[in-house]
């Protein structure tokens, strides 16, 4: 577990580059985490995703699976694919501050 | 006289009825167990099939066989579970109330949720072994195949038994090595993780497996669609792999009726707390087994170490005690490897599958995280022990937690 100092907040983070305290995430954070991982400007579609999964993990205290995101907000998975290339559930985890999902065990 | 609803007489609800008829006072209660087929399927062995190491009879046997004396077998469809009215609606007409139930309903293959899967090639060009129609078809289609491109792809996570593909894979490197026939065939493996397996140190080890038997990853492959006529399946990101012959692994869900009674999440499979099993909603209603949605593999072990830590957690429950969180995932996977090897992994919620020896440390016989002929035997003594011991929810001389002993964690 280490430190890093992102849109000038430290935070706490894994080996992966998922924050391991979703209360330490900002939209700042966010937006900087997205840049990284490829998606300089983050639209209204983005950010509904990212509200989502931020409100679906403090109820569920886990990050939401890729079909649990497409149940929930309407957006078929191609649109996912689109919004979030490569991997669409675990990016959206780590912009959002959230741990990886835990689709696959 | 409180009445235990027990819905599935698969491997966990079989598991389950045993051990609680046996810790639960007759003279109190009434156990009921409801299913729609009179089969029990030896699931594992679907594996063996294709390659014809098994044939059908070594992996059905009649379900009643393993009903304990006093708990009391409906065979019946599931028409409703009504969880607010403590009562379940049976396709036969009948209703039943209870004090408390588990839900141990399974998971199943749906390749029509994929477009171009389940159409008019399945069964031919695309097969599966994910049921025992589908293990005993490709049997016989593999028998005359005339070698080409086979790709295997599972659609998406999580599906039973995560080992599976894999162990599919290797079989099939050896049978067609057998056959004389390897140079003719490729073998490819798309699936939607990033590497071989979950767990990273697993996922690096099995990998390097693969590639020294000539299987090919395919990794981060989410498929969206198969083209049957172009022989090819399409990922959402527009990767396309070809094949010849496509073996599935279709999206598994849990049962329709769990989803509609409004129990399930997204794949109908039940929200319950990890530890303990109890519903998140509902505080006498459990799920078991392949039914439940829990971090853990959905695997015959897995399902075994739960209803061994579950029983007397449940009868504690039963008499107004706390639930105890005592299940911690543990999973004990042989994974055949082909040629009469295998590995062995063992593992739980927060620890990752790793090398060493097991049950006894140093000493094994068995290799963890590494191929032996001991585990290979392991994993055909396996069939014994499962229709023997784990279905009648006997005690194996193991923890069902896990333990770091014999573990090396560097």
């Amino acid at each position: 577990m280490s430190t890093r100092t992102i849109a000038g907040k430290t935070v706490q983070m894994n080996d992966e580059g998922f924050m391991t305290n979703p209360s330490e995430w900002t939209r700042e954070i966010a937006a900087e985490v997205a840049k990284e991982e490829g998606l300089p400007d983050l639209n209204t579609s983005h950010w509904k995703v990212i509200e989502f999964c931020r409100s679906d993990a403090t109820s569920s205290g886990k990050s939401p699976t890729l079909r649990r995101i497409t149940t929930a907000t309407g957006l078929s998975t191609k649109e996912m694919f689109a919004l979030f290339p490569k991997g669409p559930a675990k990016k959206v985890a780590k912009i959002s501050g959230l741990g990886k999902p835990e689709g696959c065990v | 006289m409180k009445k235990l609803l027990i819905l599935g007489a698969g491997t966990a609800g079989t598991m389950a009825a045993n051990r609680l008829s046996r810790l639960l006072d007759a003279s109190e209660w009434q156990i009921t167990i409801v299913d729609q087929h009179e089969t029990h399927y030896y699931q594992p062995g679907y594996l063996f099939i294709p390659f014809g190491v098994y044939g059908k009879n070594d992996v059905i046997k009649p379900k009643r066989d393993f009903m304990p004396n006093g708990v009391h077998l409906v065979m019946s469809a599931i028409e409703a579970i009504e969880a607010e009215q403590n009562r379940v609606r049976l396709a036969n007409g009948q209703t039943l109330g209870y004090d408390f139930l588990i839900i141990a309903t399974g998971a199943d293959i749906y390749p029509k949720q994929t477009p171009g899967l389940g159409e008019d090639e399945w069964g031919k060009s695309i097969q599966t072994f994910y049921s025992f129609e589908g293990a005993v078809a490709l049997h016989e289609h593999l028998k005359h195949w005339p070698g080409g491109r086979l790709v295997l792809n599972v659609v998406e996570n999580p599906i039973k038994c995560p080992v599976a593909p894999l162990e599919f894979l290797m079989l099939a490197d050896w049978f067609f090595s057998e056959k004389g026939m390897r140079d003719k065939v490729e073998l490819i493996y798309a699936t939607p993780l990033p590497g071989a397996f979950t767990k990273p140190k697993a996922s690096k080890m099995l990998g390097h497996l693969l590639t020294e038997k000539g299987i090919q990853v395919v990794p981060e492959f989410m498929i969206e669609r198969v083209d049957p006529e172009a022989k090819k399946i399409v990922a959402y990101d527009e990767q396309e792999v070809s094949y010849d012959l496509l073996v599935s692994v279709p999206l598994n869900m849990g049962a329709e009726v769990v989803g509609k009674a409004g129990l399930g999440d997204e794949l109908n499979f039940v929200p319950v707390d990890k530890h303990t099993f109890l519903s998140t909603r509902f505080a006498n209603v459990f799920a078991l087994g392949d039914a439940a949605a829990v971090p853990a593999s959905k695997a015959g072990s897995v399902a075994h170490f739960a209803v061994e830590t579950f029983g007397e957690n449940f009868v504690r429950y039963t008499e107004g005690q706390a639930l105890k969180p005592v299940f911690d995932g543990h999973a004990n996977c042989f994974i055949e490897s082909g040629f009469g090897k295998g590995l062995l992994i063992d593992f739980n919620y927060d620890t990752e599958p790793l090398p060493g020896r097991y049950p006894m440390p140093g000493v094994g016989p068995f290799t963890l995280l590494e191929e032996s002929e001991a585990n290979h035997w392991g994993k055909l003594m396996f069939k014994w022990m499962y229709w023997h011991i784990l279905l009648k929810g006997k005690e194996l001389p193991l923890p069902a937690q896990m333990s770091m002993v014999g573990k090396w964690s560097k």
